[in-house]
């Protein structure tokens, strides 16, 4: 069994999953059944001057039969008074002296950040997590993503809290922003210890034709909301990997946030450069005994790979993305059908035909071994091979899982970049590509 | 005239092959992406053994099959077989909440396959004893489904186990009484290979009595558990001509099937198969299969009183059966020394449900094979033998406690058909199971606990957690809302 125990800036857990702050975090009677589950850590709901909140909170996207595949809320921060929230901290800490119980923060003065940092001390949190994320409400009172949006604000901000913290310190980043890669350096300046990542993102999830009011519905009216679950995932972890891959955010620990539903979601995370994950919207489906099918597929992973220990894993993926004009021009795959399997929908056929390089043809089916309950006839695609790109559209589409295999072509040439191409061009070593026609 | 084979080897191998057949990975995927991951779900409460299905279906979606088969195979160290033979319609199926969404139930049998098939084509161990043994050691006496639940459970609890079984392979009724295209036996003796490497030791070919005395083993272990389960053939018809050769035993008649090549399993063209339980249904639908023109159960009651499951008849149904109901058997009838037919007299069920001949309506059936598929019977002359002082039931069975499986012999513990009179494999493991553990207290005072299902975590009030309180599917609702008053 792989050791699945992370340190995350000083912060030490029994595993990498931790719930976010967030909802399913709001309590002491919520933290002790996510610990008695088997998370690792629990970020608290982050503590503030109490809020008043509106009803109702949450919409969903939901794709055909998958509900809630993205959720948005308009939920606020704690609605609970500080010395409720950091005496259950305290609690907490007592019963569950090896997990982590991490304190978020949202206040503005100086002097207000000061003095939750030192009450978070004295409830004996292992940390703090800066909440400089939340996307709607607390933001329009300058705090949560007006923070997170504005670099100088973040450094500012970060700097009085390190004056007290004894602590480690993670920020909390809003990826609502054109890149994520100032705020992160701002934190890092500022002396913060890690950041988490992401937020939520700002977002309506549909209109109700009947009301011609988007949901959450709120007497008439809604407002935009933050997105979160698994639709997200793709998003968090293209931001991730832009600050793991930062040379000035070098060394940085990394809380990973955005739609982690299951252990390959936490692997990708991992890799890519996260320490740990956290997670809420697969709890806030599920509850807190999913974590269970978490632990236990990435513990079968690592063991699969040899892995002794969850740390292996990370960032083994980070430096296989690089810039579009370091990659090889001269790399070609190409499409293949297998025709055991092909059920002759033939989406592969219209996507490409329509919607990428026309590279598929519709031939007779003479010739082919066809499956049970074909129309006898029917046509079926074929690969045009030589007119294929390689996009991968057809495999995508496919319905059938490894029916439409992408293989790789041996072409012959040399590794080529667009880099070299252009340096090549220009040192007259090398002719113009034509065109395609 | 004698019994003969019909088919060609390639031909019994096509009729017999499995009726529910592995999924494919996309299959599995996209039946397990259906389950809904219910919160306390009415899937484990329905299940004898309390798998956590949500659990193991999630962990199949998520394509982590080994752990999969470790949350089937930790409730239910025979989870591959169950998977096969198990009446799901009745049992976890017959529970599913889509059945309420009018939908189909999840596949959670070809599901529990597809997990544990991968472990045991893979090879991979995810059961295991602990390395340092407590000390205390266990004798079981029948290899069959309860003896390896027992023995299985209490290995993993750190005893010295060892199975004293009379066959020549382990496993019992999985290993040679389930109809075949059902179930292989391979499959059954790959679980037992399984429970060897728990530790387990298996003395096959012993009969406890005969080749081993009751009083050695008592000596030399700690305390002794009995599943010796039913016998098939203690119950006669008591009619002439039952004697003749071309009269079987069903579980004989299926047992053929595990022994001999397909091909070679003599039946007649017309087969009469004597009762309407689930094994009645295995041999008709068996014989039909083989080759057999026709094969037809002969019932004394009505078709509304049979006790094979209803899904079982309707299956028997496609594969050719035919039924002739309220008829009763009262002649074999010969002809030089073979079967020729039966002599059969017309019944009506009374007010009392009891089947009275109706006087003068007897009538001649031609068959060449009688298959009598009556209840089997305690092996109350056997266990007399081995423990004189044990408390039998009236009706055979062995008296136990229900929960801890102890009997009135205080180091005498017992589980499945023997106690129960005659249920599913998997409520001879369930049984078993729970046995194992009242072994565990009563040696050692300490209350094991079992693999605490996830599914269930967070429930102030647990109902049915199925091993503790199984309910079969259609009695779930009932039970539950006698339970709220």
């Amino acid at each position: 069994m792989a050791d699945l125990s992370i340190n995350l800036a000083g912060i030490k857990s029994p595993n990498p999953f931790w719930v976010a702050s967030a909802p399913p975090a709001n309590t002491a009677y919520q933290c002790h059944n996510a610990f008695a589950a088997g998370w690792g850590g629990f970020v608290w709901k982050t503590i503030g001057t109490p809020i008043v909140n509106v009803s109702s909170r949450y919409s969903a996207l939901n794709l055909g039969q998958m509900r809630m595949a993205g959720l948005n809320n308009i939920e606020l921060i704690s609605d609970r008074a500080p010395e409720t929230n950091f005496r259950e901290i305290k609690e907490c800490k007592k019963a569950w002296p090896n997990h982590a119980i991490i304190a978020s923060l949202m206040t503005d003065t100086r002097e207000n950040w000061h003095d939750f940092m030192k009450r978070a001390v004295d409830a004996g949190a292992d940390g703090v997590e800066l909440n400089f994320g939340c996307p709607h409400g607390m933001c329009e009172r300058g705090m949560g993503s007006a923070v997170g949006q504005n670099p100088e604000v973040i450094e500012t901000i970060v700097g009085w809290v390190m004056e007290v913290a004894e602590i480690p310190v993670i920020v909390k980043l809003t990826p609502n922003v054109t890149s994520v890669v100032p705020p992160a350096r701002a934190a890092k300046r500022a002396g913060a210890n890690a950041v988490s990542l992401i937020n939520t993102i700002n977002s309506i999830t549909q209109v109700n034709m009947e009301t011609m009011c988007p949901e959450p519905y709120v007497g008439g009216m809604s407002t935009h909301g933050g997105y979160c679950g698994p639709a997200v995932k793709p998003i968090a972890l293209n931001m991730l990997h832009e600050i793991a891959s930062d040379p000035q955010c070098a060394g940085l620990p990394i809380s990973g946030i955005g739609g982690v539903s299951n252990w390959k979601d936490a692997a990708d995370f991992i890799a890519l450069g996260a320490t740990g994950v956290q997670v809420c919207t697969a709890i806030m489906h599920y509850g807190f005994r999913i974590v269970e099918e978490m632990k236990d597929g990435l513990s079968e992973f690592l063991d699969s790979k040899g892995m002794k220990s969850v740390n292996e894993l990370r960032g083994l993926a980070v430096n296989k993305v690089t810039k579009w004009e370091n990659l090889n021009l001269n790399y070609k795959r190409v499409a293949t059908i297998d025709y055991d399997k092909c059920i002759n929908c033939n989406l592969c056929y219209i996507a490409c035909e329509d919607g990428a390089h026309q590279a598929i043809a519709l031939i007779k089916p003479d010739g082919h071994d066809l499956g049970p309950g074909r129309l006898p006839g029917k046509m079926i695609p074929k690969i045009l091979e030589d007119v294929c790109v390689g996009c991968n559209l057809c495999a995508l589409v496919c319905p059938v899982d490894d029916c439409i295999i992408m293989e790789d072509v041996p072409t012959g040439k040399k590794h080529m970049s667009w880099k070299q191409y252009q340096e090549g061009l220009a040192a007259g070593k090398m002719k113009p590509i034509p065109a395609h026609p | 005239m004698p019994l003969k084979s019909f088919l060609t080897a390639k031909q019994a191998a096509v009729n017999m092959d499995e009726k529910k057949p592995k999924f494919r990975p996309q299959e599995a995927l996209v039946e397990a992406e259906r389950c809904l991951y219910c919160f306390d779900a009415p899937c484990i409460a329905a299940c004898p053994t309390g798998i956590d299905i949500p659990s193991f279906i999630k962990k199949i979606a998520e394509k982590n099959l080994t752990s999969s088969a470790r949350v089937i195979l930790e409730s239910n160290p025979l989870g591959a077989s169950c998977a096969r033979v198990c009446p799901v319609e009745v049992l976890c199926e017959g529970a599913c909440v889509m059945l309420d969404r009018d939908e189909k139930p999840l596949q959670i049998g070809r599901l529990q396959r597809y997990a544990t098939d991968h472990v045991f084509e893979n090879d991979i161990q995810v059961l295991h004893a602990p390395k340092k043994k407590n000390g205390k050691s266990v004798a079981v006496i029948g290899g069959g489904p309860a003896g390896l639940g027992c023995a299985a459970e209490l290995a993993q609890l750190g005893y010295d186990v060892t199975i004293f079984e009379k066959d020549k392979e382990a496993g019992g009724l999985n290993t040679y009484g389930i109809a075949y295209y059902k179930m292989r036996p391979d499959v059954s003796i790959a679980e037992v290979e399984m429970i060897k490497k728990l530790g387990v030791k298996i003395r096959t070919g012993v009969e406890v009595g005969k080749t081993v005395k009751i009083a050695d083993i008592e000596k030399k272990f700690d305390a002794i558990f009995i599943g010796v389960g039913l016998s098939s053939n203690a119950l006669r018809l008591n009619i002439p001509g039952e004697d003749l050769p071309e009269v079987v035993e069903a579980l004989d008649f299926i047992r053929e099937l595990h022994v001999e090549p397909l091909h070679k399993v003599k039946l007649a063209k017309r087969v009469a198969v004597v009762g309407c339980g689930n094994t009645a249904i295995d041999a008709v639908a068996q014989a039909k299969r083989l080759g057999a023109e026709e094969a037809i159960i002969v019932y004394r009651r009505r078709e509304q009183d049979m006790p094979a499951y209803p899904h079982e008849y309707d299956s028997a149904k496609v594969d050719g059966a035919e039924f002739m109901f309220n008829v009763l058997p009262v002649e074999v009838v010969e002809k030089n020394g073979h079967v020729e037919g039966l002599k059969l007299v017309r019944t009506k069920v009374n007010d009392q449900g009891k089947a009275e001949i109706i006087p003068g309506s007897e009538f001649f059936e031609p068959f060449g094979m009688v298959i009598k598929a009556l209840t089997q019977a305690p092996r109350s002359d056997l266990l007399k033998r081995l423990f004189p002082k044990l408390k039998l039931n009236k009706d055979g069975t062995v008296a136990r406690n229900e929960v801890t499986g102890q009997t009135n012999l205080k180091h005498v513990f017992t589980a499945g058909d023997c106690a129960n009179g005659g249920r599913e494999v998997v409520n001879a493991v369930g049984e078993a199971r729970k046995a194992a553990r009242g072994i565990h207290k009563w040696l050692t005072g300490e209350t094991a606990i079992g693999p605490i299902q996830k599914t269930r975590y967070g429930m102030k009030q647990p109902y049915g957690s199925g091993l503790d309180n199984p309910v079969r599917a259609p009695e779930l609702e009932e039970e539950y809302y006698a339970k709220q008053k």
